[in-house]
């Protein structure tokens, strides 16, 4: 039962639907150049951030969406010294990337400089991605920053979630070029993929897959549960120039690093590429097009 | 300008006024406030559609216009710094016509550049009037035609000293400007008008550091479309005059095409646009010009095109160029601009104002955002990396000018014959043939059709040009005097 005097947050993941967590407080409000940036304080979810209105992480789940933009790569791929994040404003796959000592060097390119700024203030655990000396930020737009760019990483993460938002210029046939071309010849790019449940929000998902279906060799699409996004399921593409995500991946290899995660597991990692069967039929309707 | 009286929309005030009172609609439109037509009112918003109204005492009459839209006109002309102004609701177009149509009739000579808008050559056809044009330079590397020349335009009235206009396209499509200062004076003191095709001109009057524009230069009339840079809805225009015009004479003429119900969306939008542009167009084309520079030197610096820019000014055929404008050599990489424009459309859900055979031209306005800069700049250079193919095998003619053997007017209505295309070199053209966008003509009615001429349009059909004008869509047919 709620209260009058409680205060929810209503995440409207579609015009019918909304997430809601009840509010203990509100840390943080502003507008900056390129978003409305609001924290929250909850019982369910501890901390969580909210873009324009639409949660992106929170202290509760963020460690399933930053494990698996970060381990499925890194597991596939055997030698990475480059990383590329684009968005990542909260440090978090740049936190999980540290982790590997054999990556030389890792740049978060992320325009939102408040954003950064408001993340390294209430979500220290998240930003410490940020403290390692290996990290550097930039903020710069990211098509901008790839421009001109060949050859130079092994990994890049797409860190946007909303193709309708700022970052709509992160969804495109130009940007995942851009990404092709300043990847190595063996590189990985990794990127957001949505959720297909809802009717509104397949198109885009079709649209991401036939962009990237025909930019890249080899592109496919891994699944997480992460609660905070809409419909509670979350996609991810797996788009590479040389290795497969299963067929070149090397369970052994990881688990020698013994490293602690909460949700990857090198099981999991196989797993998360079986896919439902309408989300199957949608990719290969795109590929087929 | 008095920046005082700028402040005000009067036609929106009125329309403000108009609806606070709840007037029963007994008249036309028969939508009555969207209410006859609710699928229309759920497309275009309750607001939008409410505010279609017809003419009535309160919101004044523009074909013959005495209370608030006659402010309007007047505070327009205070802005433009024009001695008045006409709110124009049939497109530049109408503009252009009207233009043409105060200073000439039938049998009189008209001198202009061939690289006119349609909507010049069907005014002659309206009228009667005979073309004379002015030769113009092509670039030798961008292939586009450039400004007139002042030698040019005093050749051309030695030659027809009974010319009674000039018409100067001011500043082109591509930004090229012409000396307007010295093309006018010259004009004048041979007695001839001076009509200026300022559809691509409207931040000249209100952004600093921009080529002069056609009331400074003192031109008699200019069409000025506010729909373009200036921010109001399609088809809305403003055409100005100078001292020198008869403004009840412009009226009658205006009145002789113009609609009796003219749209209060499209008056409104052009009150507010003006006002707009009088209060705040100093850092409005500010920002746009920083952003056609921004993206000039991105584009650039990615290697094979060519967004070209303030180095075309030599002083005669370019004499000035306009920054707020980016047009973008493409053929350097070996695609034609048609091409370009294509992709950036089907492959990366961008679209540009136009390719033609060598460039291609994204409109950078008020209404842009860095951002969508970066896309594009992204775009070509993706394109670049996907498409890009030897440069040499592309061989074109551009801008080919043709001989006038007949008025348009007289071809327009002579008895034809249609013929395959090929067939037709030697032959007298009985209608026209253009690229749309940018609806410049390849041919003309009354032009002399050459082999050049038809493998020019034949090749720009095969790059996936559109082709209009012609009564044969896909152009395989021409109609020729017969």
């Amino acid at each position: 039962m709620r209260k009058s005097s409680e205060i929810w947050f209503s995440d409207l993941q579609t015009e019918d639907v909304s997430l809601d967590i009840k509010v203990k407080k509100q840390l943080f409000s502003a507008v900056s150049e390129y978003q409305q940036i609001d924290v929250f304080q909850s019982e369910a979810f501890g901390r969580f951030l909210a873009l324009d209105g639409a949660v992106i992480f929170s202290e509760a789940d963020e460690f399933i969406y930053n494990e698996m933009v970060t381990h499925v790569p890194m597991a596939v791929h055997p030698n990475v010294k480059k990383i590329l994040i684009i968005g990542g404003g909260d440090g978090g796959v740049a936190r999980e990337f540290t982790a590997y000592p054999e990556i030389e060097e890792i740049d978060v390119v992320e325009p939102d400089e408040q954003m950064v700024e408001v993340c390294r203030e209430f979500f220290p655990e998240t930003a410490k991605g940020f403290e390692d000396c290996r990290v550097h930020v930039i903020h710069q737009d990211g098509l901008r920053f790839l421009r001109g760019r060949q050859d130079e990483y092994d990994i890049i993460i797409n860190d946007a979630t909303d193709p309708f938002g700022h970052a709509e210029g992160l969804f495109t046939k130009e940007f995942y070029g851009s990404c092709y071309k300043a990847l190595k010849e063996d590189g990985i790019m990794v990127y957001q993929h949505g959720s297909p449940f809802f009717d509104e929000d397949e198109s885009a998902f079709r649209s991401m897959h036939r962009k990237v279906f025909r930019c890249f060799p080899i592109s496919r699409v891994y699944q997480a549960h992460i609660p905070t996004c809409t419909s509670g399921y979350w996609m991810f593409g797996f788009a590479s120039k040389k290795y497969h995500p299963i067929n070149d991946f090397n369970p052994q290899r990881w688990k020698e690093r013994n490293l602690k995660t909460w949700y990857y597991t090198t099981n999991l990692h196989i797993g998360a590429f079986m896919l439902p069967k309408y989300v199957e039929d949608l990719l290969e309707q795109e590929e087929e097009s | 300008m008095n920046l005082e009286k700028q402040a005000y929309a009067p036609i929106c005030e009125a329309l403000e006024r108009f609806k606070r009172k709840r007037v029963v609609p007994f008249d036309v439109p028969g939508h009555k406030r969207g209410r006859g037509n609710p699928e229309l009112t759920r497309l275009l918003g309750a607001e939008c559609v409410g505010l279609d109204v017809n003419s009535m005492k309160p919101l004044d009459n523009l074909c013959n216009p005495v209370s608030v839209i006659a402010q309007a006109e007047e505070l327009t002309a205070d802005a433009f710094g024009a001695a008045h102004a006409f709110l124009m609701v049939g497109g530049t177009t109408s503009a252009v016509q009207a233009m043409v149509l105060s200073v000439c009739k039938s049998g009189d000579k008209i001198i202009l550049p061939r690289n006119v808008h349609k909507s010049v050559l069907n005014a002659l056809i309206l009228c009667g009037a005979v073309p004379v044009y002015v030769n113009l330079r092509i670039h030798p590397v961008i292939g586009v035609a450039l400004g007139m020349e002042v030698e040019a335009l005093e050749e051309a009235i030695k030659a027809n000293p009974d010319a009674k206009a000039v018409l100067i396209n001011n500043p082109t499509y591509y930004g090229i400007c012409s000396n307007l200062k010295a093309l006018t004076e010259l004009a004048h003191r041979h007695g001839l008008k001076v009509l200026c095709d300022e559809a691509h001109g409207t931040q000249l009057y209100f952004g600093e550091n921009l080529p002069m524009s056609g009331m400074a230069a003192g031109v008699d009339m200019a069409a000025i479309s506010m729909h373009k840079s200036g921010g109001s809805l399609t088809q809305s225009s403003v055409l100005l005059i100078g001292p020198n015009m008869n403004q009840g004479h412009v009226r009658q003429i205006i009145n002789l095409t113009q609609t009796t119900s003219a749209s209060y969306l499209l008056l409104s939008s052009l009150d507010l646009s003006r006002r707009n542009l009088a209060l705040r167009g100093k850092e409005c084309f500010r920002e746009v010009v920083r952003m056609a520079e921004y993206a000039r030197e991105e584009i650039n610096s990615i290697g094979g095109y060519y967004a070209y820019g303030k180095e075309l000014v030599d002083g005669q055929s370019v004499y000035d160029f306009d920054v707020t404008k980016l047009c973008i050599y493409t053929k350097s990489i070996g695609l034609t601009g048609i091409e370009v424009y294509d992709l950036l459309r089907d492959e990366y859900d961008i679209q540009i104002e136009f390719g033609d055979i060598g460039n291609i031209m994204a409109y950078i306005s008020i209404g842009d955002r860095i951002r969508d800069i970066e896309r594009l700049v992204g775009a070509l250079e993706d394109i670049k990396r996907l498409y890009q193919s030897d440069a040499g095998e592309l061989a074109y003619v551009d801008s080919v000018l043709p001989e006038v053997a007949c008025s348009p007017q007289q071809s327009f209505y002579a008895r034809k014959e249609t013929l395959p295309i090929r067939k037709t070199a030697g032959r007298v053209c009985g209608e026209f043939v253009m690229c749309y966008p940018p609806g410049i003509p390849i041919l003309a009615p009354g032009e002399l059709i050459t082999d050049e001429i038809i493998d020019h349009i034949l090749y720009a059909r095969e790059k996936g040009c559109s082709l209009q004008g012609a009564a044969d869509p896909v152009v395989d047919h021409l109609q020729v005097l017969v």
